[in-house]
């Protein structure tokens, strides 16, 4: 018996599926490879599209945050073979300011955006929406092709500004102007800057025809029996998620432009009285702060827009693999729901020390920490979900328990932040960094990993590699606390963000050895998510196969089609959906999926 | 040298933990799928109780060896960061209670409730009872973090005291320029068409006000213990921020929009030293909005003395105004040149 039978089996049993995929494909055209890879409008495929070009941003965006580590961890070292690759940028080995900077600004808009927000919520909402709502595809196929496509342009155009002269934009991934208006003012505000600008806007119209079609699909193609209350929490999730980036991005997309005409017509929106480099400029009558209102009008949301889906997921996630119903189900969707509205009225948290008028601060403390409520519902209710359960650890569990213990610990510091009187202190620390970092950055990764662990069989047909799934989850949930629990204390101590080096100061520079160590847990976990890469592209071609429909026991549509679906998810008739998708331990059975009518002697809950 | 011989370890142990990964795949079909899935089951459950564990000595020993390097561990240095590092106890108070409550909640039950052939689980979808306890508990605890921070907020926001020293800094990539009123008590009136550091005017001021002639500049803040002081916070080029962490504030400086700020120092720079031990110890201005290359370096220095040091000080300095002009009168032989600053004052009436 060679290797490849042990590990998938005869192929008696694969014959039955291929056979129900053949079936399907006698009803649609031959298609081409550039159709089916490439020009593809089945959301399925556009899905994998946005997850591969996310994981390609990742790595690139990670690996940033390893290079500007270096110089963080080890101020006084040389790495020779920085300047054999970056050159100008790393003269002597060392990380120059200028390129310090870039790297900075890199990391932070390449995972805000390129991966939490197209890669998070593009994959998945992608993906799940016609499967867990009983569609064929999405609403438009076309928009959602052309969707991906604008994001592709957007990371050309994003990748191509790594390679140009003066370097990419680096002036913060917030790009404050002035500092981002004018090219006298730094190397990164140069062409750099425009390409940013133009890349982000391609990006907002991707992430719009994305939003519109996720929004008109959830409301208009719901299957017979699939009212709103019926469905997953990830839909919900990813509807509301949808509704914020569609009324915020926009925003954005205003600012972005107003800031190019700043940049090259000779416009003063942003800009007034400005001397610099003892140059004296014409402008007058701008509001710098201006800019910061209209960036924070989606910034704020977009940590939601990022977090959002994620926290779906691993609602979807924890319930199937405890086996219980998801704790209070409306209360989830109701929590969800406040936590929408009010990610429209807090942003101006991010400005308390801007000269923001005390009085307008004083609502914007109210309705932040007001987000702690819906925020607290969740958790409780997440913990409700895993007590008396029967927990399996599936690496989607792994990463969803990994979640919710994140989600607290950033949530808790976010009511530091949250309230002006302290946020006069830590703003702009490592206590900011520290927060931000676990829970909008990592918790959505876990997110996203546990989405993937989960969703991969529906994918590729194959299952991840559990051993490797184990490995990079214990090394990313310890080293992630490793990392960031460290900087509350630099916080505390008022260690400011975005110092290339804490030396030259009386009162920053006792903590060379934290950094240090902080530098070397995150090559490792690092390294760890290149093992989960490896793990997924490896998956899909040899990965062990699927070979049961429904390999969770889970409730949800997706599970109901064939082991790979086709264009057209149902071979036949759309299934009709009967009940919530929670009915996990009811009435002793151990799961109810919901095409399942009521039955007679069923109990009500 | 070294980065090969790591980059090679890095790629065996990829290979290792791949073979060790491809492997335990066939054991488990070998074994058995129930057999591994309860074998790993119960490896992850363990870890995760071992995870709270460890995690939470590690916390206490983390806490142990910096809590003494963050500024809790002495007095802030001036009345606002008193009341900012009050605030800051209470939120650690309440905030830590949750944070152990739930952390410990979520681990225990992983462990607790890892899957078992026996239990079936408890079919419970909610509880109107409880979810109402865990909206109105944490409703009532917020309630108080932000009376207590609105309380503060308002008096460190609200107006300076009438007696309040006048200072005004200015940011510019990559410095800080201090400015003092002089005996009139008010800044003259500035525009910053004037800007031209080459002839002795970097802040732009309008020599036209006869309020700027005895207004004195500097490179350094000096301020009064137990005197409150009013800043005028301004920037020239690009967005900076006056960090002060001893004194627990910060204020950004915005280019043509001026803020201010203002609070009562408490301790002179001699006390400070004695306070935390530290021979070294100085008052740092941080620039804490990035501001370009040279963002980490932007580096100001306040001296915190006695009224009578205070006095001696800027008795020792000279009006900006005066310096320009004398550095003019050798120009003014020369028949072509002019005297730039022109010589009539303004009534003071007029400013402010």
């Amino acid at each position: 018996m060679s290797t490849e039978t042990i590990l998938h089996g005869h192929e008696v049993e694969e014959s039955v599926h291929s056979h129900e995929e053949h079936g399907q494909h006698d009803h649609h055209h031959e298609e081409s490879f550039l159709t089916k890879y490439i020009f593809s409008q089945d959301h399925k495929m556009i899905a994998k599209q946005f997850l591969i070009t996310g994981i390609i941003w990742a790595i690139i965006g990670g690996l940033f945050s390893v290079l500007f580590r270096l110089q963080l961890g080890y101020p006084d070292q040389s790495f020779p073979f920085l300047e054999d690759i970056f050159g100008k940028w790393a003269k002597g080995g060392r990380i120059s300011n200028e390129f310090y900077y870039a790297l900075v600004t890199m990391h932070g808009t390449i995972l805000v955006f390129f991966v939490l927000t197209a890669g998070l919520s593009g994959t998945f909402a992608n993906f799940l929406i016609p499967l867990q709502i009983g569609a064929r595809d999405m609403a438009s196929g076309f928009l959602n092709m052309l969707s991906y496509w604008f994001f592709f342009l957007a990371s050309v155009i994003m990748f191509a500004s790594l390679f140009i002269q003066t370097g990419p934009a680096a002036g913060g991934w917030t790009i404050y102007p002035p500092l981002s208006a004018l090219g006298q003012a730094s190397q990164g505000s140069k062409l750099g800057m425009d390409f940013w600008l133009i890349s982000m806007a391609m990006f907002i119209v991707s992430s719009l025809l994305g939003g519109l079609n996720y929004i008109s699909t959830i409301l208009n193609l719901r299957t017979k029996g699939m009212s709103m209350t019926r469905m997953p929490l990830t839909m919900w999730a990813i509807f509301f998620t949808a509704v914020l980036g569609v009324l915020s991005f926009p925003v954005l997309l205003s600012g972005a432009v107003l800031l190019l005409f700043d940049r090259n017509l000779g416009t003063s929106f942003f800009l007034s009285e400005i001397v610099v480099k003892g140059e004296i400029l014409p402008n007058e009558g701008g509001s710098a702060i201006l800019f910061q209102h209209l960036f924070w009008f989606l910034g704020h949301p977009e940590v939601y827009i990022i977090l959002l889906p994620a926290m779906g997921m691993v609602s979807e996630i924890l319930s199937v693999n405890s086996r219980k119903p998801i704790f209070g189900y409306m209360a989830m969707v109701g929590s969800l729901f406040a936590i929408t509205i009010l990610a429209f009225l807090v942003w101006a948290h991010h400005m308390f020390v801007t000269g923001l008028n005390p009085f307008l601060g004083a609502f914007f403390v109210l309705l932040t920490l007001l987000i702690a409520v819906p925020s607290a519902i969740k958790v409780f209710n997440w913990l409700t979900t895993l007590w008396r359960g029967n927990i399996r650890f599936t690496p989607g569990m792994l990463f969803s328990i990994g979640f919710v213990s994140l989600f607290i610990s950033g949530g808790l510091t976010g009511i530091f932040l949250g309230n002006s009187t302290l946020d006069i202190h830590l703003h702009d620390t490592y206590f900011v960094v520290a927060h931000f970092h676990i829970v909008m950055g990592v918790a959505s990764f876990f997110g996203m990993f546990a989405g993937v662990y989960h969703w991969f069989p529906k994918m590729y047909s194959r299952y991840l590699n559990n051993t490797m799934a184990y490995i990079h989850f214990w090394v990313t949930f310890i080293g992630a606390y490793l990392i960031f629990w460290p900087m509350h204390y630099q916080g505390l101590a008022g260690l400011p963000r975005r110092y290339t080096d804490f030396s030259n100061w009386q009162s920053f520079n006792q903590f060379a050895d934290m950094n240090r160590f902080i530098s070397t847990v995150a090559m490792v976990v690092f390294v760890a998510q290149l093992l989960f890469v490896f793990n997924f592209f490896y998956s899909i071609f040899k990965g062990r196969k699927v070979k049961s429909q429904n390999p969770w026991g889970s409730n949800t549509l997706e599970w109901t089609t064939p082991i790979t679906p086709g264009h057209g998810n149902w071979p036949g008739e759309l299934p009709e959906v009967h009940r919530g998708a929670y009915d996990y331990g009811k009435d002793g059975r151990e799961f109810i999926p919901q095409v399942e009518p009521i039955g007679a002697d069923e109990s009500k809950h | 040298m070294s980065g090969y011989l790591i980059l090679a370890i890095l790629v065996l142990a990829f290979v290792v933990i791949f073979q060790i990964a491809k492997a335990s795949e066939y054991v488990s079909v070998l074994n058995g799928r129930e057999k591994t899935f309860k074998q790993n089951n119960r490896i992850n459950g363990f870890l995760f109780i071992a995870f709270l564990v460890l995690g939470l000595a590690a916390a206490w020993w983390c806490n142990d060896m910096y809590f003494k390097k963050t500024l809790l561990a002495q007095p802030a240095a001036s009345d606002h960061g008193e009341k900012i590092d009050f605030m800051m106890m209470l939120t650690i108070g309440v905030t830590g209670v949750v944070f152990l409550l739930t952390q410990i909640l979520l681990f225990w039950f992983a462990f607790k409730y890892q899957y078992s052939d026996k239990r079936k689980a408890y079919f419970f979808a909610h509880d109107n009872r409880l979810e109402l306890l865990w909206t109105v508990v944490p409703a009532i605890f917020l309630t108080i973090l932000v009376g207590f921070g609105m309380f503060y907020w308002f008096k460190i926001t609200g107006d300076a005291p009438k007696d309040s020293q006048i200072v005004e800094i200015t940011g510019k990539q990559f410095n800080w320029m201090m400015r003092y009123p002089g005996k009139d008590k008010v800044l003259g009136r500035k525009n910053y068409r004037l800007t031209d550091a080459s002839s002795g005017n970097a802040l732009g001021i309008d020599w036209e006000d006869g309020a700027s002639h005895d207004d004195i500049e500097a490179s350094e803040m000096h301020l009064v213990v137990n005197k409150p002081v009013h800043l005028v916070i301004n920037a020239q080029d690009v967005i900076h921020d006056v960090g002060l962490v001893h004194f627990r504030l910060k204020m950004d400086a915005v280019p043509g929009i001026p803020t201010t700020l203002w609070f009562t120092p408490k301790y002179t720079t001699a006390q400070m030293k004695q306070i935390t031990g530290n021979k070294d110890f100085v008052y740092e201005i941080s620039c804490d909005q990035v501001c370009g290359s040279g963002h980490y370096s932007m580096r100001g220095v306040i001296i915190v003395e006695t009224q009578e040091e205070y006095d001696s000080w800027l008795g020792s300095k000279k009006a900006q105004y005066v310096i320009v002009k004398e550095a003019a009168v050798p120009k003014a032989n020369d028949s072509t040149a002019t005297v730039k600053a022109p010589v009539t004052s303004q009534p003071l009436a007029q400013l402010k």
